[in-house]
């Protein structure tokens, strides 16, 4: 790439063919390769490579951080679905509990209410045969008095007077039999 | 880089490799700013842009910058502690260093007008020798005399161990050649191929295969910068483990 350059260029290639071999230059190359790798090895020893390795370590440690915080939170919500296992186990069997109870205490008051009922109906039932059997007794009076009125008029109508103690004992004769 | 002359077609794909000072034509002394100071300087203005300015934020969630920063860090770090071994961890900012000079180095010797540092024997040559003498040292001080171990390869059977420890001696003092001359070749060839490509551009006939070519070549070597910066960062990393653990 040296255009332009070529006479100077024939002058410092010298007779071997090769600048490579140009041992007039090795001092010149030599002293600033030293320069410069002592540049770059400060450089990164001093600023760059301390740098860069503390910021791998702190990324370490944040990855190592937050993978164990996400740890401890997985194992939180693990907790927290056990205990709302547990709380929903527990309130099931509450709930058994209380409809259970529920319903023995409304078999009790069914029990209750049906034996009170039973004992209203056998009272009402016998207070009715009772007034049955009054008005059976009223009703067989009354046909007395009816049959003994009425065998006194058709005694009377027959022209004979009527003894009254022997139409009632007739009249009961005749009810009896 | 090819001009018609009257002999026909001249290239130059290796002037792009040239060291000159970039202010004034004078002579290259050690001090001279020269294009090389100026894409070294660039290569630490892009890793300071990409490493300090980019993860300024420190941001537990990054931004792009910061992301791309991030990659890296991890990317080595990881390498660095997988290869070598948890003891390495405290080499990783030397190797860090080592890996993004070359990474940069090589993206930024691939834009077009650049220079490419990494292509120059010199460079690659430098980091390898730092490599190979810091390993050294650091295994013989770590290890004392059983750093010696490591050529001697205790799991072959006795009359073959000298032969291997010559073997591994030798394959040992190669290690810095050949971990330079890699990195350098790589960029070196694929700029000089690109080159030449570009030269046969200039005749029309050809210059459709040419500019495709170029491309084609171009996106290889995209991935040869990555890559040689990679190979010679693990190479490096290697080294480390066998000073840190020299027994085989």
């Amino acid at each position: 790439m040296a255009s332009g350059t070529e006479t100077t260029a024939d002058a410092a290639q010298g007779s071997s063919g090769m600048p490579q071999l140009d041992f007039a230059t090795f001092p010149n190359q030599i002293f600033w390769l030293v320069v410069t790798l002592v540049i770059i090895y400060f450089v990164l020893s001093r600023i760059a490579l301390p740098r860069i390795a503390g910021v791998l370590a702190e990324r370490q440690g944040t990855i190592t951080n937050d993978i164990a915080a996400a740890e401890e939170l997985k194992q939180k919500a693990k907790e927290a679905e056990e205990a709302y296992n547990q709380a929903l186990a527990e309130a099931r069997v509450e709930a058994q509990k209380i409809g259970a109870e529920a319903k023995a205490e409304i078999q009790k008051e069914l029990d209750k209410a049906q034996a009170k009922a039973d004992a209203e109906i056998a009272a009402r039932a016998a207070e009715s045969e009772k007034a049955i059997a009054e008005i059976r007794a009223g009703a067989v009076e009354s046909v007395k008095a009816v049959a003994k009125d009425t065998t006194k008029e058709i005694l009377s109508a027959m022209g004979s007077k009527a003894d009254a103690k022997a139409v009632t004992a007739a009249v009961t004769a005749r009810m009896k039999g | 880089m090819a001009t018609e002359k009257e002999g026909g077609l001249v290239f130059h794909p290796l002037d792009q490799f040239i060291v000159k000072p970039l202010f004034g034509d004078g002579a290259v002394h050690w001090y001279t700013i020269t294009n090389v100071t100026l894409w070294l300087a660039l290569a630490v203005v892009a890793i300071v842009a990409l490493f300090v300015i980019g993860t300024r934020g420190r941001a537990i969630v990054p931004s792009r910058t910061q992301s791309i920063g991030e990659v890296l860090y991890g990317f080595t770090y990881k390498m660095v502690e997988d290869v070598a071994g948890k003891d390495a961890v405290k080499f990783f900012p030397y190797i860090f260093t080592l890996f993004m000079f070359i990474l940069f180095s090589n993206f930024l010797g691939l834009i077009p007008m650049s220079f490419a540092t990494t292509s120059h024997i010199a460079v690659t040559g430098v980091l390898a020798a730092a490599v190979f003498l810091t390993v050294t040292i650091l295994g013989f001080v770590k290890n004392g005399t059983k750093f010696l171990s490591l050529f001697w390869v205790s799991s072959a059977p006795l009359a073959l161990r000298p032969v291997l420890a010559i073997i591994e001696l030798i394959s040992y003092f190669v290690r810095p050649v050949s971990h330079s001359i890699r990195l350098g070749g790589n960029i070196m060839a694929g700029h000089a191929v690109m080159k030449v490509f570009a030269g046969f551009a200039a005749i029309a006939a050809i210059s459709p295969i040419a500019v495709v070519s170029i491309t084609a070549i171009y996106g290889l070597e995209v991935l040869v910068a990555a890559v040689q910066a990679y190979v010679f960062t693990i190479l490096t990393v290697v080294y480390l483990k066998d000073a840190l653990h020299p027994a085989h």
